[in-house]
């Protein structure tokens, strides 16, 4: 088991330096690493065109940036901040689940779970009516007749499947 | 001329729409039948007044009439001839005109109708779509003419008005700046005037609906009679909907088709309360139940329409660089808020009368599941709404516009989504009134199997992802049950009826059109579901730059760089800058693509047409990014790979089939719907 | 049972409506006034503009102080340009700012300052260095000074500035010559 987990630690260790020392050959990074970068984020001037395909000069830029930062050796997290402090948080595809942002995620939870919760108490209450009325007498009866009234292209349908047996 | 001519028309239907509107609420006052009947005649007119005064805008725009502003800005001399009638709804001006002629289409005809059973609804209908024509024709008339013209005055200042400036000359400018380009591709052609066309249709639901409200009627007579209108309405904004995914997939370039842009999503909304309502009417006809919340479903359909409009139209959440400075901003906005709050104030006045006629008797009875299918789509609709208004509200607490992207939307829908595939699949199987988990467990267990199977093998061949395996899994046994149940009734139709298995498959449908429309529209969600899993989930990208005769490999495609070539094409205003590569699969030779760049000169905008290789397997999708001078001949791509792409759009197809089945018209729908009437009032007397 | 369910017609409670329009109304003005800001422009015209700050770029800055406040420039007329190096029109106008700000420079009353809208770092640098431009320029940092200025913005665009810090006029589109931008900004020098 040691043996075992000092293994992990180990290609751990050296799966890092090589990252690192990868990173420190300064070698181009290539068009996908930047998109994958830019895929998070939004044109800063379009209408809501992520920067990974947005045709315009000004995103030709952006991404030139980032593959400069990438070439210094800059950390996704770090360009995302960089971006984001530079032209606001309304870059970012995905809002930080931080602050005021946390709205936008706590809110339509919050929302739907008040809709369930209003959902359950209201069949509770439907369910639960005929119960007692049946002790009250035929009511109930007559309810499930009118049921498999309406439902009788369902009856007949099981039906014609029963007699083929 | 012509444009004062087009204006004066107009104008006229404006006031014959708000004649309609005011005699509708004298009529009913004063129990006028007469007075009555003249809205509906008003009303009937609307449609003749409009259709001249578009022709008259047709005629301007085909014969280049530059100097009225509409003509301007959407035309331009190159441009052929059904590109110009097309411009039609290509500007703000044009659009309203055009909305409020596909309104007053609707509304006319809802005016033909034979009104002999429903007298009362009458003027309380004509009395909403008075109102809703002439808020859009007020719009056109006030705010933004298309039949404006420009006039120099004696200063050389160019001034725009409908009227002869004092001292002025008309102005023509030479040359119109011409369309957007992004405008100009066939699909977005027709995209907007259907889902415009399912916008305006979902005002006659609204319509009969609020007519129920004043009069008082709280049996279900105001759905049966606009059950069709409904599906109607549907179908024109689903088929709105698709088509606008087809456009962004062919012509955007961002290698997808759904973007959860605000616009999008504004057209989303009132798709998904009208889906909503289309389930939970259902339940009203059936059971007689939810008759207050269709009430709120219909309404918020309404609102949503008029607000998706308005997002669509004003520009007002898009961005920072937008130019459109709209005053229909704020009509629009009196607007919802008048209609959204006295729709509601009129509800909770009706309220008691609403209650539901039978009770819930199951947790797993169809209506329960019907009222869970309720609850999912609020649900979507909530991230949705909360996902347009966020930047809104986090302007105005911490003053920064906080966008919500494509990533927040699809973690939020994701689940939602799947469950409504979930209700989907048992949905057929649970009984009106009754069910139990034992009954459910017993109809379904065998699709179950089938699907566990299916699962494991897509475990095995294609995908380990947990999420995505969940999704194909649902999917499978929707399809199964679904599929079943068209089996097992086809099957006892040919022993009942001695028919061969074509005859009775065929009979089955077009006895029970509602019942097994519905089941082909499941069918086909759940291959769309196949194609949204495909693409979100698996689609893959890679990027580089080529210099010719080099290759990028993406999965087992070879994307091979032939040539590039760049050439003008003067008349038509473009510049055309088109790459040649061959795609070739595990070494053999698939075919040759064409990816390339429209420059549009007029509008100093690029277009990015991909270079599409589709199967039913995946899409191979190929972007030009960049190229580099002729002289070195490099280029830059950015190739998608989108697996199951294609049931998208096989889905959508077998969903207008669907609609269709389910949504035409009966050959005798008074008499049939007197005689489910009739047996309702039957029931209920025997109570 | 139908008429027995519905006979005790008993309406909505009081405080349910009360609740309900107060929710309806309440998240109605909510979008009403986000919808409204965000048409409206946030400084008015002739109306002092609300303070921002200003971190100049590096070389660019104005008496070697790297950050300043608009009201740091009270007592002078100010020339809010704002401009972006993918902006092809704003090339137009830089050789005209440039020349206007020579002219100004030596008085000490107008102000010239540069706001670099949505932009890198490097092309703002080659921009700059390319239309040899000397006069005090910053990076509009998170959109925070044009969206003080004017929500619904394009570049270029330009406004003025008086002595007492109110707003006065705005160009939108590049300037066509010297001449204009003089005429643009003298008007308010006196």
């Amino acid at each position: 088991m040691k043996k075992y987990l000092s293994l992990v630690l180990f290609l751990f260790v050296f799966v890092s330096l090589f990252t690192s020392v990868a990173f420190a050959q300064e070698t181009t990074p290539t068009d996908n690493q930047v998109n994958a970068i830019a895929k998070q984020l939004f044109c800063p001037v379009c209408q809501n065109t992520p920067l990974d395909v947005c045709p315009t000069e000004a995103c030709r830029q952006w991404r030139e940036l980032i593959r400069q930062m990438l070439s210094e050796g800059k950390t996704e997290a770090e360009i995302l901040q960089y971006f984001e402090d530079q032209y606001g948080p309304r870059v970012r595809q995905e809002p930080p689940r931080a602050g005021f942002s946390w709205l936008a995620y706590i809110i339509p939870l919050l929302v739907i779970a008040a809709g369930v919760f209003f959902l359950f108490r209201a069949l509770k209450g439907w369910t639960k009516a005929p119960v007692a009325e049946s002790a009250s007498g035929g009511v109930r009866n007559d309810v499930s007749k009118k049921v498999s009234a309406q439902d009788d292209y369902v009856v007949r349908l099981e039906d014609e499947l029963k007699k083929r047996k | 001329m012509i444009p004062d001519f087009g204006y004066g028309v107009l104008v006229l239907t404006f006031f014959m729409a708000l004649y309609s509107a005011i005699a509708g609420i004298y009529a009913s006052i004063n129990k006028s039948q007469k007075l009555a009947e003249s809205a509906r005649r008003a009303m009937l007119l609307t449609f003749p007044l409009l259709s001249i005064s578009s022709l008259s805008l047709i005629y301007l725009l085909v014969n280049n009439h530059f100097e009225v502003a509409f003509v301007y800005e959407v035309t331009s001399r190159t441009m052929p001839t059904y590109l110009k009638v097309t411009s039609w709804w290509g500007g703000q001006a044009g659009s309203l005109l055009f909305w409020s002629w596909l309104l007053s289409a609707f509304t006319s005809a809802v005016s033909i109708r034979k009104w002999d059973r429903d007298r009362e609804f009458l003027p309380w209908v004509m009395v909403v779509c008075g109102i809703t024509l002439a808020f859009f024709l007020s719009l056109a008339v006030f705010f933004e003419n298309p039949f404006v013209k420009y006039w120099q005055t004696m200063s050389g200042e160019i001034v725009e008005s409908v009227f002869r400036v004092k001292d002025a000359i008309l102005f023509t400018p030479q040359d119109g700046r011409g369309l957007n380009p992004l405008l100009r591709h066939p699909g977005m052609v027709i995209h907007p005037p259907m889902l415009y066309l399912g916008f305006v249709s979902f005002v006659i639901p609204y319509a009969f609906a609020m007519a129920a409200l004043i009069t008082g009627r709280s049996d279900d007579r105001w759905i049966r009679l606009t059950r069709r209108w409904t599906l109607w309405a549907w179908l024109f904004l689903s088929f709105g909907l698709v088509l606008g995914g087809r456009w962004a997939y062919d012509v955007l370039g961002w290698g997808g088709y759904w973007g959860w842009d605000p616009v999008e999503i504004a057209a989303f909304m009132p798709w998904l309360t009208g889906t909503a309502f289309l389930h939970s009417v259902m339940i009203q006809e059936k059971r007689g139940m939810l008759k207050q919340w269709n009430m709120i479903l219909v309404i918020l359909t309404y609102d949503l329409v008029i607000f998706g409009t308005f997002l669509t139209r004003s520009g007002v959440l898009s961005s920072v660089h937008s130019f459109a400075q709209s005053a229909i901003g704020p009509m629009f906005f009196g607007f919802i808020v008048i209609t959204f709050l006295s729709s509601t104030a009129l509800l909770i006045w009706r309220w008691p009368q609403l209650r539901a006629e039978t009770e819930m008797k199951s947790m797993l009875s169809r209506e329960a599941l019907f009222l869970f299918n309720n609850l999912l789509f609020m649900s979507i609709l909530v991230v949705c709404f909360w996902g347009v208004i966020f930047p809104l509200i986090s302007e105005l607490f911490v003053g920064e516009k906080i966008t919500v992207g494509p990533p927040f939307y699809e973690r939020a829908t994701a689940p939602l989504f799947a469950s409504l595939l979930f209700l989907m699949a048992i949905a057929p199987l649970s009984a009106w009134g009754h069910s139990t988990l034992q009954t459910l467990g017993r109809a379904s267990w065998k699709s179950a199997i089938v699907a566990l199977l299916i699962t494991v093998a897509i475990f095995f061949t294609f995908t380990q992802s947990v999420p995505a395996l969940i999704g194909f899994f649902l999917i499978a046994f929707a399809l199964s049950i679904t599929l079943h149940e068209f089996w097992r009734a086809t099957l006892a139709r040919v022993h009942a009826q001695n028919e061969n298995f074509a005859t009775a498959f065929f009979t089955l449908i077009s006895r029970n059109r509602r019942r097994y429309g519905g089941y082909i529209i499941h069918i086909s969600m759940a291959l769309m579901a196949i194609g949204i899993i495909g693409i979100e989930g698996f689609q893959y990208e890679t990027q580089g730059t080529l210099a010719s005769g080099e290759s990028l490999n993406i999965a087992d495609y070879t994307v091979t760089y032939r040539e590039l070539a760049s050439w003008d094409d003067a008349p038509n205003g473009v510049n055309y800058t088109r790459a040649v590569v061959d795609v070739s699969e595990n070494g053999v030779y698939l075919g040759t693509l064409h990816p390339r760049i429209d420059y549009y000169f007029d509008a100093e905008q690029n277009m990015t047409i991909p270079g599409l290789r589709p199967s039913l397997r995946d899409d191979l999708y190929i972007l030009l990014v960049d190229w580099q001078p002729v002289s070195s001949m490099g280029a830059t791509f950015k190739i998608y790979v989108n697996p199951l792409m294609n049931w998208l759009w096989l889905g959508s197809l077998l969903f207008f089939v669907g609609i269709t089945v389910a949504a035409w018209p009966d050959k005798d729908p008074e008499a049939q719907s007197a005689r489910v009437r009739g047996k309702v009032y039957h029931s209920s007397s025997a109570d | 049972m139908t008429e027995e369910n519905i006979v005790p017609k008993r309406g909505v409670a009081l405080w349910t409506q009360i609740t309900i329009f107060a929710f309806l109304v309440g998240l109605l003005a909510l979008v009403g006034i986000g919808l409204q800001r965000a048409q409206k422009p946030m400084a008015e015209f002739n109306q002092p503009v609300p303070d921002f700050d200003i971190f100049y770029y590096e070389g660019y800055e104005y008496n070697n102080t790297p950050k300043m406040k608009l009201s740091d420039f009270q007592g002078k007329v100010v020339l809010v340009n704002i401009w972006a190096s993918w902006c092809k029109p704003c090339e137009q106008e830089a050789p005209e700012l440039q020349e206007a700000w020579q002219f100004y420079k030596e008085g000490g009353q107008v102000v010239f300052v540069g706001v670099d809208y949505v932009d890198t770092p490097i092309g703002a640098k080659q921009y700059l260095t390319k239309f040899n431009i000397t006069f005090p320029n910053a990076p509009d940092l998170q959109s925070s000074i044009s969206s003080i200025l004017n929500r619904n913005m394009g570049v270029p665009e330009s406004y003025v500035i008086d002595r007492q810090g109110i707003l006065r006029s705005v160009k939108i589109g590049p300037f066509a010559s010297v001449n204009e931008i003089k005429a643009f900004v003298d008007a308010w020098l006196e």
